[in-house]
């Protein structure tokens, strides 16, 4: 016992802390630390789609374009041009020309596909690898070829690029150099040489610039060239990772990406760890020298033109379970986090007149707080084929626009979002051009205007719409029968009860009984193709900051049963689709602005979304984290980040120290529980007989 | 006995067969290949020649168990049920839906459940066998009424508040080891220490309780009494007689187990961020990857066939009267 004492005391000496979970040699050093709760599915940029593989693919690939960090609204700079390219109209404006010139001397980072011994290894070989940087390491120059050998990728039989589709309907010849390609690929090919075969719409100008057609206008290109779909990929890269053996080891491209950024990926195991470590080959880019308003009072001007990136290595731990998760990140393990839903009360504290704060114990170890509303919004949307709540009838917009009036958003963001949400008064989210802030900005057929604020209309005027729409008191003026309506959602389990009983109030205050058909997400999206469904919760996320990728979302071209295009609701409007098909060609300006505003008006009137909310992330960073700032349309934010390390080592000490105190209180009781058992053991042993 | 193997391991093949096609049946009941492809590609931007793109890929554009458009064997051999499933049986696991290899994640993931589930399976049999041989040899006295009530008590609770309860505790509010993660080699200690002592607290109220069952049952029988009429101390009637006879019906329910340590533990590999084979199951049915589901329940159904064949063999190890048929 004396010994166990002692050793416990000994090592609670020698040890700084005991529930590190990083090895002892990274203390003090230059690594930020974060953590993925999704395994990435693809890190092939002409694959990647989502922001849980954003978070890698853009610290890796370098596409032309960038997102400006600071400055708001969100604004396109250049990241490997040498400036956003103007589009050029050809042939009477039908077709576009967009030149792009890259910089020149930019380098790949340092990677086996560069060195021409490695396109010849044996299996056996390979097979023994630990990882691909196991071989000898070369680099070269980014040229114009990557680019367009990328966006030849996007036609690639191999693949399946989500953006295919999309792009087919705007660069000359790619749809065809897909249909060529598959006629072609017969797998019998180790490895599809896309330099052979040519993409009409995109030529090599020379080696730093290349020229990409398009059919008619399409503005909202420029936005696609700030995306990993079309960041440079070498052609050695494919070749390399194309050597039998290499799927075998999970080295593939789609795992391993290979670019010019300021990182590169030096460890993947998706399911534990991913590690991004400096690119050595970066050309070094400054810090913005400009913001937004206010950026320079945070401080977030402070690196100003100094070289970037500040971090040595980023190392991503898996997460698969919330509370594990914010525990490291209060014991300083993680130098960032968003806050649980669990936790939101200890980590914020809203004052009665609403102001958002961090909590004392937040504060007390220099957290800090910072708020940004999605590029996104989730809205109630009707089915437009619908007989009941659907179609252009008097009767049932009424009935839509009575619904909009009772569903009290701003109550659904307050219970089941602690605030962290705004009511949505059109298509269009925060930051976008188009929307109106303020008195402007209020949907007037359900809000109104007081004392300085958005108000509910009080909810006897829906009853006064359903009235008009022929279910007074929520019943068929004609039949009796009561109106019953459908809501159909994707149920997380038990834990949605509040929300579905929230969801029949709002329609019970109209007397409209609703009836939650809860189910999961494969027969929730066949219901939305099928066009089944009747009241359906839905989101979307903004590909990029532009009016368009919203507004389309109720454009009757991309109605859903029609021609299984993203307007979920199969909304059509001939006024909305004709005045769409104007605005999405436009550049901002304040006839494009008009526009929008009658769009808005019509989709308020019209109201296929009733009504909904764009989600307000809350970020959590410690004090020794510099720079960071939300930005929801890149994800190439890690270099711009600066963190003191030295202090963070110091806080995690003084944090973390061992209480050992309850390992000696529970080993003396086990003592002490043992000892009648001992006694009555030995008793037992010494009696003369067993008892009967 | 060899040819008792032999034949047991015949027998496995068409309950194998069943129990694939089974988990076939179950899988496409509730996902189809259209949802398995947008589950994939993703929501956004998903055209109806993407989806039927994918599924020619993967080989699920075929009919899942009879194909009315071929004639004689190919109308059951060009299905997806037939080209998925017997692969399996030459342990050709194929490639995930993501595309990596599944035997390399399977050896891969191998090492860090059994650095998890082998602790908490031998010091957890150790110590419940201790315990329950000691309330056992104590029996009808007051250590043996609180012992049950400890056992009954900690049976009660959910292995979640253990595992909660365990890392508020041992890692937020004492900072004794990390909350969660994984490393390879020596470095796994520090990250196992935690996991493994949940896991035993969290299993040992039942175990203890059932052992403590098997070991009374045996001390009512009369070669135990024999043993105390000839006059043997009670701690060698426990350990050399009592112990080694109730072994028999503990083996039934330990033995078959070993095999299937392999598979890892579902919830304890989540919440401690073990990248084990557990938590490869459960990111794959949440990922609808049939590729991995199949293979995981096919290598489990397996392992858990090897665990009733060694369960039968160890019977005639510790008891002679068992003999093979």
């Amino acid at each position: 016992m004396r010994a166990l004492l002692l050793t416990l005391v000994f090592v609670a000496g020698c040890a700084e802390v005991w529930n590190d979970p990083y090895p002892a040699a990274d203390r003090g050093r230059n690594v930020l630390y974060s953590a993925f709760t999704e395994r990435p599915k693809h890190l092939d940029p002409v694959q990647s789609y989502t922001e849980d593989e954003a978070r890698f693919t853009q610290q890796v690939y370098e596409p032309p374009l960038q997102y400006h960090y600071l400055r708001r609204p969100y604004e396109l700079v250049p990241l490997t041009a040498l400036e956003v390219p103007r589009a050029v109209e050809v042939e009477g404006g039908r077709y576009t020309v967009y030149t792009i010139r890259i910089r020149r001397g930019i380098r790949y980072q340092p990677h086996p596909a560069f060195v021409a011994q490695n396109h010849g290894l044996e299996r056996a070989r390979i097979a023994r690898l630990d990882s691909p940087y196991s071989l000898p390491l070369g680099t070269r120059e980014l040229t114009a070829d990557d680019y367009i050998y990328e966006i030849k990728r996007l036609a690639s039989p191999r693949l399946h690029s989500p953006i295919l589709g999309l792009m087919s309907e705007y660069i000359v010849g790619l749809r065809e150099l897909a249909a060529r390609l598959r006629k072609l690929d017969t797998r019998k090919q180790d490895w599809l040489d896309l330099r052979e075969h040519r993409l009409e719409g995109v030529e090599k100008v020379d080696d730093y610039s290349y020229r990409v057609k398009l059919k008619g206008r399409y503005p909202q290109f420029v936005y696609w060239l700030a995306m990993p779909f079309f960041a440079p990929v070498p052609w050695e890269a494919e070749r390399f990772f194309e050597q039998p053996g290499m799927a075998e080891k999970n080295f593939t491209l789609d795992w391993w990406p290979v670019g010019t950024g300021a990182y590169m990926l030096t460890e993947n195991n998706p399911n534990a760890k991913m590690e991004l470590a400096r690119n050595p080959n970066f050309r070094g880019e400054p810090y913005p020298a400009d913001g937004a308003p206010g950026d320079a009072a945070e401080g977030l001007l402070a690196d100003a033109g100094r070289t970037m990136p500040f971090v040595e290595r980023v190392l991503f731990s898996r997460e698969k379970e919330s509370i594990p998760y914010w525990n490291k990140f209060l014991q300083g393990y993680y130098d960032s986090s968003a806050i649980p839903s669990d936790t939101f009360d200890q980590a914020v504290r809203v004052s009665i007149g609403g102001e958002v704060g961090l909590t004392p114990e937040m504060e007390a170890k220099g957290i800090r707080l910072r708020t940004s509303a999605d590029t996104t919004i989730l809205y109630l949307g009707v089915n437009w084929l619908d007989a009941t709540v659907g179609g252009d009838a008097e009767r049932s917009r009424k009935l839509r626009q009575a619904i909009a009036i009772a569903v009290d958003w701003e109550e659904f963001i307050s219970i089941f979002l602690n605030g962290r949400g705004q009511v949505a008064h059109d298509p269009l989210a925060p930051g976008i051009f188009g929307q109106r802030s303020g008195r402007e900005g209020i949907n007037p057929l359900t809000h109104l205007w007081q004392g300085g604020r958005a108000q509910r209309r009080p909810v006897e005027q829906a009853r006064a719409l359903l009235a008009e729409a022929g279910y007074p008191d929520g019943r068929d003026a004609k039949t009796g029968a009561p109106l019953v309506l459908y809501l159909d959602t994707v149920g997380r389990g038990p834990g949605d009860k509040p929300r579905f009983d929230w969801w029949r109030r709002q329609f019970a205050k109209i007397s409209v009984q609703l009836e939650i058909r809860d189910t999961d997400w494969n027969r929730f999206q066949e219901k939305i193709r099928k066009g089944s469904q009747q009241l359906y919760i839905l989101g979307w996320n903004a590909d990029y900051p532009d009016p368009e990728n919203f507004l389309f979302l109720l454009h009757g071209a991309q109605a859903r049963v029609k021609s299984q295009g993203e307007n979920t609701s199969n909304y059509v409007n001939a006024e909305f689709d004709a005045l769409f098909e104007r605005m999405k060609n436009m550049a901002n300006s304040e006839e494009r602005q008009r526009i929008i505003d009658r769009m808005v008006d019509i989709a308020r009137r019209d109201a296929p979304w009733i009504g909904g909310f764009h989600p307000v992330a809350y970020g959590l960073s410690h004090a020794w984290v510099s720079n960071g700032k939300p930005n929801n349309m890149a994800r190439n934010n890690l270099k711009y980040v600066r963190i003191d390390a030295r202090g963070r080592a110091a806080l995690r000490r003084e944090w973390n120290q061992a209480v050992l105190w309850p390992v000696l209180l529970i080993l003396a009781l086990l003592v002490a529980g043992s000892i009648p058992a001992y006694v009555s053991y030995r008793r037992r042993e010494r009696m003369a007989a067993k008892p009967a | 006995m060899l040819a008792y193997i032999v034949r047991r391991t015949l027998y496995a093949i068409p309950i194998l067969v069943g129990i694939n096609l089974f988990t076939f049946a179950l899988f496409f009941l509730v996902n189809t290949p259209d949802d398995m492809a947008r589950m994939q590609l993703g929501v956004k931007r998903v055209t109806p020649e993407a989806i039927q793109k994918w599924k020619a890929d993967r080989g699920y554009d075929k009919p899942l168990l009879y194909n009315a458009g071929q004639d004689g064997v190919r109308s059951v051999s060009e299905t997806i049920f037939f080209e998925k499933s017997l692969k399996l049986f030459a342990f050709d696991f194929g490639r995930a839906e993501d595309n990596r290899d599944i035997a390399n994640e399977i050896r891969t993931r191998m090492g860090p459940s059994l650095a998890l589930a082998v602790p908490v399976f031998l010091v957890g049999l150790a110590v419940n066998i201790t315990f329950a041989l000691g309330m056992a040899f104590f029996r009808a006295t007051y250590l043996d009424f609180w012992g049950v009530i400890l056992c009954v008590a900690m049976m009660s609770i959910s292995s979640l508040f253990y595992i909660i309860g365990g890392q508020y505790l041992i890692s937020k509010l004492w900072h004794l080891a990390p909350i969660s993660g994984y490393e390879g080699g020596l470095d796994a200690l520090k990250f196992l220490v935690m996991p493994v002592i949940i896991g035993i607290i969290s299993s040992f109220g039942g175990s203890a309780r059932f052992y403590r069952t098997v070991f009374l049952e045996e001390m009512g029988k009369d070669y135990v009494r024999t043993a105390r009429a000839k006059g043997l101390a009670e701690s060698v009637v426990m350990f050399r007689h009592v112990l080694k006879n109730g072994l028999i019906p503990v083996l039934t329910g330990v033995v078959v187990v070993i095999p299937t340590l392999f598979l890892g533990s579902l919830i304890s590999e989540s919440f401690f961020g073990i990248p084990g084979l557990g938590s490869y199951t459960i990111d794959a049915i949440q990922a609808q990857d049939f590729a991995v589901v199949r293979s995981m329940v096919f290598i489990g159904s397996a392992l858990y066939i090897v665990g009733l064949l060694l369960t039968d063999i160890s019977y005639t190890m510790v008891d002679p009267r068992v003999r093979f048929g």
